[in-house]
């Protein structure tokens, strides 16, 4: 795998570091939002955080699509699992996050409802064929980049006129959240940290492409350099981001040039288009109701609307009061604000989605860097 | 086991386990003559007797059991056969003994065809040939369609323990070095590439191996330097360190530049969103040692067939955490931290 090797060469990230650290000016702090949990997960994964000078900060951002699901929406999926017709096709880490009064669909699945983990759409398509007499619904989450895929199965669905598949759509949008982040009230109140830039998704990027960053640019005045989700890529558009800051530019530019467009993948975009249409608003854990954050099935493809053909509420639940998700999502607080963490909060026993999948924030700081609080505290 | 006996012949190529070989009487005979005892055949297995009777040598035993329930039952570089005799062999030569006799239970399920009953029977008996450990005894059940999957096999296992050596979990001190036999992740990512969801390509096989033979060298090496060993299998590398900082109250410091890892491995974990730390092996072991003499060991080690791609990974430092902490090949610092949940592709 050589072309990995690559992007993860330690001589030349300390090459980078040591760019990054001249570049950084002294006099002032850097704060930078990742937005993706891919790039939570590889600053964790690979210590990136030893690597930068004390003033360049970086926040974690609500890029995680399990992290970003509100309890309400796992209510809804566990009613939904809670039928006898229903078999719930759901990702693996989704059975973790904690609904509403101490549910979640693993203690669902335990007390009999059929939630089956698949690792992909296909997977739950495949499961619709074999069992005829099963009403397979698939939970889709996720950003830009895995609506392609569910838009693929109900074409393979409608096409088989299978009349036993439907999706629980939560797909999400990316622009919307960051607009989300800067538009929200606490910026005005100032209880935000100031934000000095963004590093934009890479798998969602190559989707939608680069172009749909320049809002932030233009409106909000923040850098944003679209980055691959390799820790080299992520040194190098931190890199980029100081520049660009230190020039007084706000620009989008393109780290990630070996995959991202500025129009990204045109045939993707139309598939999704032509399966799925904007909701109003969609809820996000942390956020609450985003304007135009949220994708659904059209009209046309309604039968495979598991909201529609099993006419469930749309239900709003609010989360545990202790746990600081929500503002964590936002880049407001570190996951070592929450009183939970660590404590009663653990991988183990999970009392936010943030601590359940590996890229949200409280888990990628739980699994990989909790040591750096011990050393804080006996210096 | 007795093959005295008159009987129509098993039909090997077509026929399928049932119910009555495992109910005590003349199908069974027939299964344990005509299946288990070519395949595993030994002195003490032709005198058909319900156990099998040896003499002991003055010093200390070591006896271990282990189940195997594996899915697939055949994987690339190995099967439930041969895992079953080098897993038992394994756990015996980690406490640094010469493994002499193993058992073997089989639970069959109904329906099981006769045909990979022999492939595992035969893959068993080779293994066990090449270690040099002989199955002396055993017990086959069959139980109804539905209620097991395939076959599971538990083996036990006996050895003896070379006068003077007394390694154990509590030992690891700071300033010892801990090394690593070979390359990680290769069982697992085999075994993951043959499931039916996950299936891809690769030409990773297992590392599926009996380790005593290396154990002896690195015994022979510097018998009073070696504090522990284990073999990193489910849960890998990372739940092995962490259950010995556990243990011995450590921490551990890892670098991760000299984790050797098969760039196939590498390669099918990114794929799956798998980390290699995590990933279970069959044929590695770490070991524990004195700082003084851990480039002896690792030496012989390395003069060891199985022992080739053998390093220093990292040491024991005093931590009040039990962390196992890590140097990346960035140069930045993270935890590896026990695994919580099971390992999962990511899915975005
Ligand atoms: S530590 Fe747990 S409870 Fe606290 S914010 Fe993170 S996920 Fe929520």
């Amino acid at each position: 795998m050589k072309y990995v090797d690559e992007y993860r060469d330690g001589a030349l990230a300390r090459k980078v570091a040591a760019a990054i650290a001249a570049a950084a000016d002294p006099q002032r702090s850097y704060a930078f939002m990742e937005f993706c949990g891919g790039h939570t997960h590889a600053i964790s994964r690979y210590g990136l955080e030893d690597l930068l000078p004390g003033n360049v900060r970086m926040v974690h951002g609500p890029g995680c699509p399990v992290c970003v699901l509100p309890i309400g929406r796992i209510d809804m999926a566990i009613a939904l699992a809670s039928r006898p017709e229903v078999t719930l096709c759901t990702y693996g880490d989704l059975m973790r996050v904690p609904g509403s009064r101490g549910s979640s669909l693993l203690r669902a699945k335990a007390a009999g409802a059929d939630i089956r983990m698949v690792y992909s759409t296909l997977d739950a398509l495949a499961i619709a064929q074999a069992e005829p007499q099963r009403q397979v619904v698939f939970l889709a989450i996720g950003f830009e980049t895995t609506t392609p895929p569910t838009a693929l199965a109900i074409r393979i669905a409608a096409s088989k006129q299978l009349s036993n598949f439907s999706v629980f759509c939560n797909h999400v949008l990316t622009p919307p959240a960051i607009r989300g982040i800067l538009d929200h009230p606490d910026v005005d109140a100032g209880a935000v940290p100031q934000l000095d830039g963004f590093i934009g998704p890479a798998h969602v990027s190559a989707v939608i492409g680069s172009n749909a960053f320049a809002e932030f640019a233009e409106r909000f005045r923040k850098p944003v350099v679209v980055a691959g989700f390799e820790p080299l890529d992520v040194m190098q558009s931190i890199l980029m981001l100081i520049q660009q800051v230190n020039d007084g530019r706000h620009q989008v530019e393109n780290q990630y040039v070996r995959a991202v467009t500025p129009e990204g993948n045109q045939i993707a975009q139309a598939e999704v288009a032509s399966y799925f249409e904007l909701r109003d608003s969609f809820e996000w854990r942390g956020f609450g109701r985003v304007p135009a954050s949220g994708l659904r099935l059209k009209a046309e493809y309604a039968a495979f609307d598991a909201e529609r053909r099993f006419e469930i509420e749309e239900v709003s639940a609010p989360d545990n009061p202790a746990c600081e998700c929500g503002a964590i999502l936002r880049g407001v607080k570190r996951p070592t604000d929450c009183k939970l963490f660590g404590t009663a909060c653990t991988p183990e026993t999970p009392m936010g989605s943030c601590m359940v999948s590996s890229e949200g924030a409280c888990a990628a700081h739980w699994t990989y860097g909790r040591f750096r609080d011990h050393a804080r505290r006996v210096a | 086991m007795s093959s005295r006996i008159k009987h129509r012949k098993l039909d090997l190529k077509d026929g399928r386990v049932d119910l009555a070989h495992g109910s005590g009487g003349r199908a069974m005979a027939h299964l344990i003559a005509e299946l288990f005892q070519p395949s595993l055949d030994n002195d003490w297995l032709r005198r058909g007797n319900d156990q099998a009777a040896f003499d002991v040598a003055g010093g200390r035993m070591v006896i271990t059991t282990d189940g195997y329930v594996v899915s697939p039952l055949f994987f690339p570089g190995g099967d439930i056969g041969s895992l079953a005799v080098h897993g038992t062999i394994n756990d015996i030569a980690m406490s640094g003994a010469k493994p002499l006799y193993l058992s073997a239970a089989f639970i069959i399920e109904e329906g099981f065809p006769l045909r990979d009953l022999q492939r595992i029977a035969d893959s068993m008996g080779a293994a066990s040939r090449a270690a040099g450990v002989p199955v002396v005894t055993g017990d086959t059940k069959v139980v109804e369609r539905g209620k097991a999957d395939g076959v599971f096999i538990t083996t036990t296992g006996v050895g003896v323990v070379p006068a003077g050596l007394d390694l154990s979990a509590q030992q690891a001190q700071v300033g010892d070095k801990v090394l690593l036999s070979g390359t990680i992740g290769d069982h697992g990512v085999a075994v993951m590439s043959q499931r039916q969801n996950l299936a891809f390509e690769t030409s990773i096989v297992s590392d599926s191996a009996a380790l005593h033979g290396l154990v002896a060298a690195m015994v022979a090496a510097a018998p009073q330097a070696l504090r522990v060993m284990r073999d990193p299998t489910r849960g890998g590398l990372a739940a092995t360190l962490n259950e010995l900082a556990q243990q011995s109250g450590v921490g551990f410091r890892l670098d991760e530049q000299q984790l050797p890892v098969r760039p196939e491995v590498a390669a099918a974990c990114e794929l799956l969103g798998l980390d290699p730390l995590y990933v279970a092996n069959e044929g590695k072991l770490v070991a524990v040692v004195a700082g003084d003499a851990a480039d002896s060991v690792l030496a012989a080690m390395r003069a060891h067939p199985l022992g080739r791609d053998a390093a220093l990974i990292g040491e024991v430092v005093e931590d009040d955490h039990r962390f196992v902490q890590m140097t990346t090949s960035f140069g930045g610092g993270r935890i590896v931290d026990w695994l919580s949940g099971e390992q999962l592709p990511r899915i975005c």
